[in-house]
């Protein structure tokens, strides 16, 4: 361990080496953040930097060589005390890999993100039963932690176990609390999830859930779920009034704005200086 | 179940932390599974999502979401009664009753469970059947015994 | 029960306990735990209560529901004091002989007392070779003790322990426990004295000790017996526990499907409280702790320690990353300290009889003794007591009694579903934590399955990664997927649709998956397969070559015939075959239409004659 000042803190730094090359990084930073310090690309499937580090699909895994013992661990979640090597492409921790994504070949055939990332390791083709039933789901359980942690509605969970395994809704019906925000479909890895906003709704069909937009308060134009404004506006008056409009109402009524403060701040630079 | 019931559960439980599986442990001994509406009432309750209820009661083989038989027929297939063949056992249970482990007969008669070892391997291989403990089973022995559940839920039911 | 205010009341009580017990000489033993109960020891102890009743003795003899003192086939055991006359298998109609006989005239009942293999009939329990090879330390009360009666625990030298911890500094309690060399009975074999040193030193205030009675290992039951038996035993353990960690805060995770267990516990933990024993300044000493019961959900992955604690804060049993100990940051993210039952069970006997004289028994390594369940193809089924290093043959033969049917062993199967299977050759291994390790099976929480040449071992390892496929929380692939996938290929061996290049898959797969999987549920799900990959390959060969299942278990590579010169037409089979498919004339051989058989084996179940061939 060794420490060097940095913005005039003592903050203790720890050395290691990840593929031969040397980084300094704080204690508990996580294996996968020191690599992508260094460009080196790890592939990871249920890790989001929005979440904690959950450490599901095991994509991720490094070989760790620690006090001179080597083992395969999961670098999302293992948090850097030590002075420790890692291999990020050991012949060990590709076969992992590649043995992993053979895994989800057959659990999920027919994703395209899982057969692109498959390739990329080296794996065309699964030597194991396909056993998914057409879902794209790899139930790495990103929905369900950004639902519950970054969100906090919890409309959806993991519901069974083991192979059985699934994530859903409440009795598998339309969701009572879902806002129909999309953070879902925005972090799930295999596009499983999908959000289309029809005809003034917007379905989340995965979730058998379908929320009616709200028409923005100055074009008129429906553009986001009344639920979802409601949500972000519970407590907030101060921003009801600009959560009411669309996007694109705000950006002009914004730039609106700006042009007038701007007018105004030339007339009265005119009016001190003589000059604009 | 009526709601003050389930409320009288909940309040069992008052000021403990994580009481989840507990009453939801009560409400199944009450009613034999876990119905939907008593489940909306423990996660307003207990303020747990609705979506971790259902979560932790289909994740624990101790609780079911579906209503369940008269009787309960619970096959151990733990490792002393399976090498003593209580696959057989079983296979001859779900025959007779037409029914696949871990379903009930469609006049709610009997449900047909099997579970990873009761822990009196002695008598492996073992059937629970409404409580009772019946042991050294064998294909043969499932007839008679589904006959003597049968009866008593006859003379059960004669005598009320 | 009155309140016992300080260590110096409860010795007084402990010796006018002692000298009650002492005057009353005669008593009878009923062994009334699940297994017993199952087989009307309820009844047996009824009945003699009431033979007692008509011979006007009911005053003079007591008759004791006690806990099973291991020989659970042979339930109802019921033993005659003060001489210790051991019946077995007793049912209410024995109870007016049990009585006029033994009590009455000092005779022995002959047909009921336990056969040696040579014919001599034991009378003594202590002399049965079923006990005598064992070294019973926590099962010492087992079959002498009410485990609903807490004066009987107490007359026995119950709570000595505790008084005598709490005259010790708790650095002293946990000094003589790391000293003891106790090392945890759930699995892991982690030190216990080291456990319990950190959780000592970790920062907070609030602390916990659990006990860890989820005993999931199918096969394995001696924490139901403890707990049923004598479920004081393990409450004097963890106040002791509670005590050296600084703990105020108890909770027993007990499985739902042990409900005398349940029931016995929340009994003992009562009288415990109205005794002074657990709750606010427990015997004047200013020392705090209770002690909850938490009924598991059944869910074997919750004997992993995260999953445990996530269950009692209410969540679904999935285990964590743990970069961190539970001793710094367990339940409710406060340190905690979890042992098992049989664990907790130790500590009150340590304690009393001290480290070294502990550390005398076992090996180097592995201290103590260590309980198995004995069971599956064993002649002696039941719950044996030994030093750590007995050989295993020594335990198979000398106590299990040999393979029943004159059948040939075949394996042991030790450590439930994360162990392996020991063959014939390794049978003069000393069994501790490191050599069954070594073997490429485990300790885990001492189930040992016996299996003769008729278990197909292609089977068994299907069987437990089934289990495996089924108890998997779901959260990560290698052990979601991965079970799910080797037991596919199992299956797929067993129907007869194995493919060659399957041991190679399989045993590829088994080692990702140890490799990569997050809890030690799916680091250790493989080993099953791979044990038996390791020691029996011929047997899945035969299955994918030659599609023939040795054993004769594989139903869809066995037929069912029968054998002309032994059939003499009796025709029982006939009449059992669910499927109408034995047909032939009285008095004559049968046969069996193979398009109708569903290789249910029935037939060769009732079949007298050994007519019955699987082939």
């Amino acid at each position: 361990m060794r420490t060097i000042w940095y913005e005039e803190t003592l903050i203790a730094m720890i050395r290691i080496e990840i593929d031969g090359q040397a980084v300094d990084v704080e204690r508990d930073t996580t294996i996968l953040q020191a690599a992508r310090q260094l460009a080196i690309d790890i592939p990871a499937l249920c890790h989001h930097a929005a979440v904690k580090p959950y450490s599901a699909c095991r994509i991720c895994t490094v070989e760790v060589i620690r006090r001179g013992r080597s083992q395969l661990t999961a670098s999302c979640s293992y948090p850097i005390r030590e002075e420790i090597q890692v291999l990020t492409n050991s012949e060990r921790v590709i076969h992992a890999r590649r043995v992993l994504m053979e895994l989800l070949l057959a659990q999920c055939p027919e994703s395209k993100d899982i057969r692109d990332l498959a390739h990329r390791l080296g794996v065309e083709n699964t030597r194991f039963r396909t056993r998914g039933e057409g879902s794209n789901c790899i139930l790495c359980g990103l929905c369900v932690r950004v639902c519950r942690d970054v969100i906090g509605v919890s409309a959806i969970s993991f519901v069974n176990r083991g192979w059985k395994r699934e994530v859903k809704t409440p009795f598998d019906a339309p969701s009572e609390v879902c806002i129909a925000c999309r953070a879902c479909a925005h972090v799930c890895p295999t596009g499983a999830i999908q959000a289309e906003d029809i005809s003034g709704n917007r379905m989340l069909s995965f979730w058998q859930t379908s929320r009616e937009l709200q028409a923005c308060a100055s074009c008129g134009r429906p553009f986001a779920p009344g639920a979802e404004v409601q949500h972000l506006t519970r407590g907030r008056d101060d921003l009801r009034e600009s959560l009411g409009i669309c996007p694109q109402c705000r950006r002009t009524e914004t730039g609106g704005r700006l042009e007038r403060w701007t007018t105004s701040a030339q007339s009265r630079a005119i009016k001190d200086h003589g000059t604009p | 179940m009526e709601s003050e019931e389930l409320q009288g559960i909940i309040d069992h439980y008052a000021g403990e932390k994580g009481a989840l599986i507990s009453v939801l442990q009560d409400l199944q001994g009450v009613c034999n599974y876990l119905p939907e509406p008593a489940l909306r009432q423990v996660s307003d309750a207990l303020h747990v999502p609705l979506s971790q209820v259902y979560s932790v009661a289909s994740f624990y083989n101790a609780f079911s979401l579906k209503p369940r038989g008269r009787h309960h027929i619970c096959v151990c297939l733990g490792t002393a009664c399976h090498v003593r063949g209580a696959p057989r056992v079983l296979q001859e249970m779900e025959r007779q009753l037409g029914i696949r482990a871990g379903d009930t007969t469609e006049d709610m008669n009997f449900t047909l469970e099997s579970v990873n070892c009761v822990g009196a391997c002695a008598l492996g291989p073992v059937v629970v059947a409404d409580g009772g403990y019946s042991g050294q089973m064998t294909a043969r022995k499932v007839s008679p015994l589904l006959k003597t559940l049968g009866t008593s839920h006859e003379e059960n039911q004669n005598d009320s | 029960m009155k309140k016992i205010r300080t260590i110096a009341e409860l010795g007084t009580l402990r010796a006018a306990l002692e000298r009650e017990r002492e005057s009353a000489k005669v008593w009878i033993s009923v062994s009334n735990e699940t297994c017993a109960r199952a087989n009307g020891s309820d009844k047996v102890i009824a009945a003699l209560d009431e033979e007692l009743r008509k011979q006007g003795l009911a005053d003079q003899v007591r008759v004791k529901g006690t806990g099973c003192s291991g020989f659970c086939d042979r339930n109802p055991m019921v033993v005659v004091f003060p001489k210790e006359i051991a019946y077995q298998r007793v049912s209410p109609d024995d109870a007016a002989e049990i009585v006029g006989k033994t009590l009455i005239k000092g005779q022995v009942v002959e047909r009921l007392l336990h056969h040696d293999g040579k014919g001599h009939a034991v009378q003594h329990e202590a002399d049965l070779p079923f006990y005598r090879y064992q070294k019973r330390l926590v099962l010492r009360n087992h079959g002498r003790l009410d485990p609903t009666d807490i004066t009987d625990y107490l007359a026995s030298g119950g709570y000595t322990a505790l008084s005598q911890a709490l005259t010790m500094s708790s650095e002293q309690v946990i000094e003589e426990i790391s000293r003891s060399g106790l090392r945890g009975r759930g699995g892991g074999g982690f030190l216990t004295g080291r456990k319990w040193k950190s959780c000592r030193e970790a920062h907070g205030e609030t602390k916990y000790v659990i006990c860890n009675a989820d005993e999931g290992d199918p096969g394995a039951y001696m924490d139901r017996s403890v707990l049923e038996g004598n479920p004081h035993s393990v409450i004097e353990g963890m106040i002791i526990g509670a005590y050296a960690i600084g703990a105020r805060m108890g909770y027993v995770y007990v499985r739902a499907e042990y409900p005398l267990a349940v029931t016995n516990l929340v009994i003992a933990l009562q009288q415990a409280r109205d005794c002074g024993l657990l709750g606010e300044n427990i015997l004047g000493t200013g020392f705090n702790f209770d002690i909850r019961v938490n009924r598991g959900g059944g869910a074997f992955v919750c004997g992993e320690s995260t999953a445990l604690m996530a269950s009692l804060e209410g969540r679904v049993g999935e285990p964590e990353v743990k970069h961190i100990h539970t001793a710094e940051s367990g339940l409710w993210e406060k340190p905690t300290n979890l042992n098992n039952v049989e664990t907790w069970a130790n500590v009150p006997v340590i304690i009393n009889k001290g480290a070294d004289w502990f550390a005398s028994i076992g090996t180097e390594k592995s201290k103590g003794t260590k309980i198995f369940s004995l069971v599956g193809k064993i002649n002696n089924t039941g719950l044996v007591e030994v030093p750590m290093g007995t050989p295993l043959r020594e335990i198979i033969y000398d106590i299990g009694g040999g393979i029943p049917h004159g059948k040939k062993f075949k394996a042991i199967q030790t450590g439930g579903p994360s162990g392996g299977c020991v063959p014939e050759e390794l049978l003069d291994l000393p069994v501790d934590f490191d050599r069954l390790t070594e073997v490429g099976s485990m300790m885990g929480s001492g189930g040992m399955i016996v299996m003769d040449e008729g278990t197909c071992m292609v089977d068994v390892a299907k069987y437990f990664t089934g289990f495996l496929q089924d108890e998997s929380c779901g959260k990560c692939v290698p052990c979601r997927e991965g079970t799910a996938q080797m037991r596919q290929i199992l299956s797929d061996i067993c129907e007869g649709r194995g493919r060659p290049e399957d041991i190679d898959l399989l045993e590829e797969l088994g080692h990702v998956v140890q490799d990569t999987s997050l809890c030690a549920l799916g680091g250790t799900a493989a080993n099953p397969m791979l044990s038996t990959l390791r020691h029996f390959r011929d047997e899945y060969e035969a299955h994918i070559f030659d599609h023939r299942c040795p054993a004769g278990v594989c139903t869809a590579l066995i037929r069912y015939t029968i054998d002309v010169e032994k059939c003499n037409g009796c025709g029982v089979c006939a009449k059992q075959c669910p499927q109408n498919g034995v047909s032939g004339e009285k008095k004559q051989p049968h046969s069996i239409d193979q398009h109708l058989c569903i290789r249910c084996g029935i037939c060769r179940e009732v079949c007298r004659f050994e007519a019955i061939l699987v082939n």
